[in-house]
């Protein structure tokens, strides 16, 4: 049967189970846009700037573990995806991205909003391609789909030339995927899986460091098996939230920068890092050659190119978490390390990171508690990058995997509006929060129309601290309290939001906190509360740049506690 | 660990793009190309390009295994350390006056088996192939005459025996 290629990019989108597309028209995909009415299938959502279309797809691809696809035209609808096309191949986020361009005969002769997006997002995408004829439309996109979500899952970007759209071809959608030069690894080497077996059963102080791959490959069972069986605490790396219950006794934490110092402390004194699905970043290593330095380190990820990359690793296994740690736990010895445990357990109650400080200031700690205590923990908890970020990976406890959607890699802000929306539009029953900062809010801004136009439901709890906190922080610590560029003169942010149409609240202490949180809830749509935090508040622990992992800064004003530590199963 | 240089050998497939990708991760990771050089291989629809790098051991497996996660890259094996036939061809144009002319013609077939291509009253164009270190040294010579115009292609490599090592079964662990 005859199609144009944009019918036959429709169908092959059907094909692959697309339900959702986040996008922004223009010249170059109009061709496109006019046969989307032929698929109701294929929901729309229009976004205020492609980095929000981009950024939504990734929001959408982490809570419900598909492929989020986004649309844009060519040139400056290209470019605008770059910065989430980055944050979606540094976090290995499974996306499509479709975007427009020129037609074939005015390609290269710089015509009007001709980019070569193609060559743009070699560095940051796990694959992309130009189409040149409608023919070969629907198996560049099954090889897409294919690569985006297999293997370490990642960003693909598809180009197509506006008369590609409209030219006539005959639709058969491959069955299969024939790449010769693809063949993700998923099967661990039994012999390097018998060796890590014989270093987990013979070592005396090991720590699991999980991260985001447990998440994506579906290994949480498997991990606290091996955990429960074995008697290895778990540490966890920022995006490795909620791969394993924060509430479990062997849970100690996050690790890093801003780690929990006794995730940190049994780190540094470990004798056996077993790493899954983690790369070492710097931000979770610090220092690397004052990393662990008595540990042997087991280092289990998909990607072979990630193992030796940071850290000299004694046992190597390249595989599919879930895959490896089955095989593994089969060979792995029941045996109890109390001692161990209760080592990290009594660091855990000598520096209890997770406390409250008692102070009628309205402390951003404390609003994030509260968010947890009202939506009893079972909300979607979407951040920017910042501050309020690491405050709601310390002070909100996440027991199950993608309750906690947060830029890592990149470090995105302006992240956390679009990436709420996506999560919502993927998880439309669960209550989606996004915690903001002032500065990363007014980076992406504009999507409170896109919430208001589709009617999606995310809360937004504003951490108006009136700085770029975070910066600010650094600057307090690092460069002897020169605050520069750091200062934020605000808008009101209660009028921005009612002038979008979305009800909002201002909360400047303590006893309005509950109220407001739940006036959001129970509003039905969008909500927005600007909190008005103390401003200096700082992060801690801390770890300072380029110094080891064990040297951890307290917070010099944490004596008296207020609210308890995490609760313990 | 010392940087050493390093060869490695790629198949890739015959797509538009794969030789932006390769070189630009090579970059991207702080590498310094010294030669590059592709041509279809034995095998209908793959190239085969071969990449001289600068670098430790350790560092030049990572630009390995990266390489290998191109999709449009079926295999990429680091040769340096196996038996190998290398060859870079140049052409050389140098200048020459009718008492140099026989010097130059002796230089280049008597003592670097090259071949003259051209001869001129005021230049020889010479084609030589072997490793680096021969064109190398042949240039350096014929720098005292006066070099006008070289072209060089990069090295291109193979390992001896009957099966090439992008064929061995290798695990890609280690
Ligand atoms: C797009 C982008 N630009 C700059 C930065 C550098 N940066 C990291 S945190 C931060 C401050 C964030 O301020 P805000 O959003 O108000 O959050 P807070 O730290 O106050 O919670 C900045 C500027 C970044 N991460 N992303």
């Amino acid at each position: 049967m005859k199609m144009t290629g944009a019918q036959i990019l429709c169908e092959s989108l059907v094909r692959e189970g697309v339900e959702v597309v986040f996008g922004f028209p223009g010249g170059a995909v109009l061709p496109l846009y006019d046969t989307l009415p032929q698929y109701p299938q294929l929901r729309h959502i229009l976004v205020r700037h492609e980095q929000g279309a981009a950024h939504a797809a990734d929001g959408y691809a982490r809570v419900t573990g598909k492929v989020g696809v986004c649309f844009a035209t060519s040139g400056p609808g290209a470019t605008n995806l770059v910065t989430g096309i980055a944050n979606a191949h540094l976090d290995s986020i499974p996306m499509v991205a479709i975007t427009g361009q020129v037609a074939r005969q005015y390609i290269g002769k710089d015509g009007f909003q001709e980019v070569d997006i193609i060559g743009i997002t070699v560095p940051i995408t796990k694959h992309n391609s130009m189409v040149y004829k409608a023919d070969d439309l629907a198996k560049a996109v099954k090889e897409a789909f294919h690569i985006a979500r297999t293997g370490r899952p990642g960003p693909v970007l598809i180009d197509i030339p506006k008369d590609v759209f409209e030219e006539q071809a005959n639709f058969n959608y491959p069955a299969q995927v024939n790449l010769t030069g693809y063949h993700p690894v998923m099967e661990a080497d039994p012999l390097q899986l018998e060796k890590a077996a014989k270093l987990i059963n013979e070592a005396k102080r090991p720590v699991i460091i999980a991260g985001h791959g447990v998440i994506i490959s579906g290994a949480y069972k498997d991990l606290r098996e091996l955990a429960e069986k074995s008697q290895i605490p778990v540490v966890n790396t920022l995006l490795g939230i909620g791969c394993f219950p924060e509430s479990h006794v062997l849970s100690f934490g996050m690790l890093g920068m801003h780690g929990m110092a006794y995730a940190n402390m049994a780190v540094d004194a470990s004798d056996l890092i077993i790493a899954i699905g983690m790369r070492f970043d710097d931000r979770a290593t610090s220092n690397v050659s004052g990393f662990a330095r008595g540990a042997y380190v087991i280092h289990i990820d998909i990607d072979p190119a990630e193992i030796g990359k940071n850290l000299k690793v004694t046992v190597p296994v390249v595989g599919d978490a879930q895959a490896v740690l089955e095989e593994l736990n089969k060979k792995v010895e029941s045996q109890s390390r109390i001692d161990w445990v209760q080592q990290i357990e009594q660091w855990r109650q000598l520096y209890p990171t997770t406390r409250v400080r008692e102070t009628e200031d309205l402390l951003p700690q404390y609003v994030i508690r509260q968010i947890y205590e009202v939506t009893e923990g079972k909300a979607t908890i979407v951040t920017g990058v910042g501050q309020h970020q690491m405050w709601s990976a310390h002070h909100y406890w996440y027991d199950k995997p993608n309750s906690f959607v947060s830029s890592g890699g990149l470090g995105t802000m302006g992240f956390e509006l679009p990436a709420a929306i996506g999560a919502k539009v993927g998880l439309p029953d669960d209550i989606v929060w996004a915690i903001c900062g002032d500065g990363g809010f007014q980076m992406t801004i504009q999507e409170l129309g896109t919430m208001v136009q589709d009617n999606i439901g995310v809360k937004i709890a504003i951490m108006n601290n009136g700085y770029l906190g975070m910066v600010r922080q650094w600057q307090e610590l690092f460069y002897k309290g020169r605050y520069v560029a750091t200062p934020l003169s605000n808008p009101d942010f209660i009028k921005v939001a009612e002038a979008y149409g979305i009800p909002a609240v201002r909360v400047e202490s303590k006893m309005e906190v509950i109220p407001a949180i739940k006036t959001a809830i129970d509003t039905p749509g969008p909500f927005l509360i600007d909190f008005r935090i103390e401003p200096e508040e700082n992060v801690y622990p801390m770890v300072a740049p380029g110094t080891n992992i064990g040297e951890i800064i307290k917070d010099p004003k944490c004596d008296d506690i207020a609210l308890p530590g995490k609760q313990r199963l | 660990m010392a940087a050493i240089k390093h060869t490695l050998s790629a198949l890739v497939e015959d797509k538009p793009g794969v030789l932006n990708r390769v070189s630009s991760l090579i970059l991207r990771r702080g590498f310094n190309i010294m030669s590059i050089a592709v041509g279809r291989s034995e095998i209908p629809g793959l190239s085969r390009m071969v990449i001289v790098v600068d670098g430790t051991n350790t560092a030049v497996d990572q630009v390995r295994k990266q390489l290998v996660k191109i999709v449009r890259v079926v295999k990429v094996t680091d040769i340096s350390d196996e038996s190998i036939v290398s060859r870079e061809l140049a052409l050389i144009k140098v200048k020459s006056t009718p008492e140099t002319q026989s010097e130059i013609i002796q230089i280049a077939t008597d003592v670097f088996r090259a071949h003259v291509v051209d001869i001129n009253p005021e230049s020889i164009m010479v084609e030589v192939s072997g490793d680096d270190d021969k064109v190398n040294s042949l240039i350096e010579l014929f720098r005292g005459f006066g070099i006008i115009e070289v072209a060089r292609t990069g090295l291109i490599a193979i390992t001896r025996g009957t099966l090439g090592p992008l064929w061995r079964q290798e695990s890609e662990q280690s």
